[in-house]
């Protein structure tokens, strides 16, 4: 897949990982597994992008001992996932128009 | 390997990268360890399903870029004294130009991989022309009478034509293999920046 499709579409599902509750680093993958794969390294990166965008904000909190950074879903990363769902619709038009054409022509 | 030696090995691994950055890193995969321990893998089980440190490192290094790099390498790790100053200024005419030549190789390393991949091609453009125009004077021969050197033309315009279309898929292969590699010695050159702290 093109990188930077790839990329942005990481960034969406992260967000759609915390959106209903927060939610911790491993969590999100393993939520994300059956979907798509998603490295250790790869959500760092774009953990702290999305943080630096402010679409998420971080909060670190005690648990079984120890400390773990849990990740809160804000107003500008709610608005993000519908902006995606609405360039998605525009794609699925884009999809329909192409496939059409397969089937005219094969 | 159990936790401590992972994330000593990823520290070592990352010393030229900001110290709060460092931190941030390690207490992230820290943090993924222990949560897959609390799932019911061993310390060795956990530290295995993260990866080798060396894919982690290299993955780690490709998504930083190289300026950022570059930047925290040249920061100085403590305020300059003045004599220190004094000699950087004295010292200017050697780093500088050291400094540029380090640049002009870089840049003259591009400037050669790009004119390899524009000779193909235009050697590739050659063929396709002399193709085209085998054939076109060739015909023309032949309609003016010269018929025997009108059909060597024409064969030569055709041999042209096989070549050109053989060396397309060479080229191709050949342009996507010389930026595969610019992209790993670009990742080379950063992880050089990465490591050499560690050994020094």
């Amino acid at each position: 897949m093109d990188i930077q499709l790839k990329r942005g579409l990481l960034d969406v599902c992260v967000l759609a990982a915390i959106k209903s509750e927060d939610s911790y680093g491993y969590k999100i993958i393993k939520d994300m597994k059956p979907y798509i794969e998603l490295s250790e390294s790869t959500l760092y990166t774009i953990l702290k992008r999305l943080e630096m965008a402010k679409m998420l904000t971080v909060r670190t909190a005690e648990h079984g001992g120890r400390l773990r950074k849990y990740y809160h879903i804000t107003e500008a990363g709610l608005q993000r996932i519908e902006e995606f769902k609405e360039e998605w619709k525009e794609i699925l038009a884009i999809y329909q128009f192409v496939t059409k054409e397969d089937g005219e022509h094969g | 390997m159990d936790k401590q030696t992972f994330l000593t090995r990823l520290r070592n691994g990352l010393s030229g990268l900001p110290q709060e950055d460092v931190e941030e890193r390690l207490t992230f995969y820290s943090e993924m360890i222990d949560d897959r321990m609390e799932e019911g893998c061993t310390e060795a089980e956990a530290v295995e399903e993260i990866g080798p440190v060396e894919e982690v490192l290299a993955q780690i290094v490709a998504d930083i870029p190289l300026t950022k790099l570059v930047k925290e390498k040249m920061k100085p790790k403590h305020t300059l004294k003045a004599w220190e100053i004094v000699l950087l200024v004295l010292g200017s005419p050697l780093w500088l130009s050291l400094l540029v030549s380090a640049a002009a190789i870089v840049v003259s390393f591009y400037v050669v991989v790009w004119s390899l991949i524009l000779s193909l091609w235009l050697v590739e453009s050659a063929l396709i022309g002399s193709a085209l125009s085998g054939v076109v004077l060739g015909t023309v021969f032949a309609c003016r009478g010269n018929v025997l050197a009108g059909i060597a033309v024409i064969g030569v315009g055709l041999a042209c034509a096989g070549l050109s279309i053989f060396l397309f898929f060479g080229c191709k292969e050949v342009t996507k293999g010389i930026l595969r590699l610019t992209g790993k010695l670009l990742l080379a050159l950063k992880t050089c920046f990465v490591k050499k702290e560690a050994a020094a």
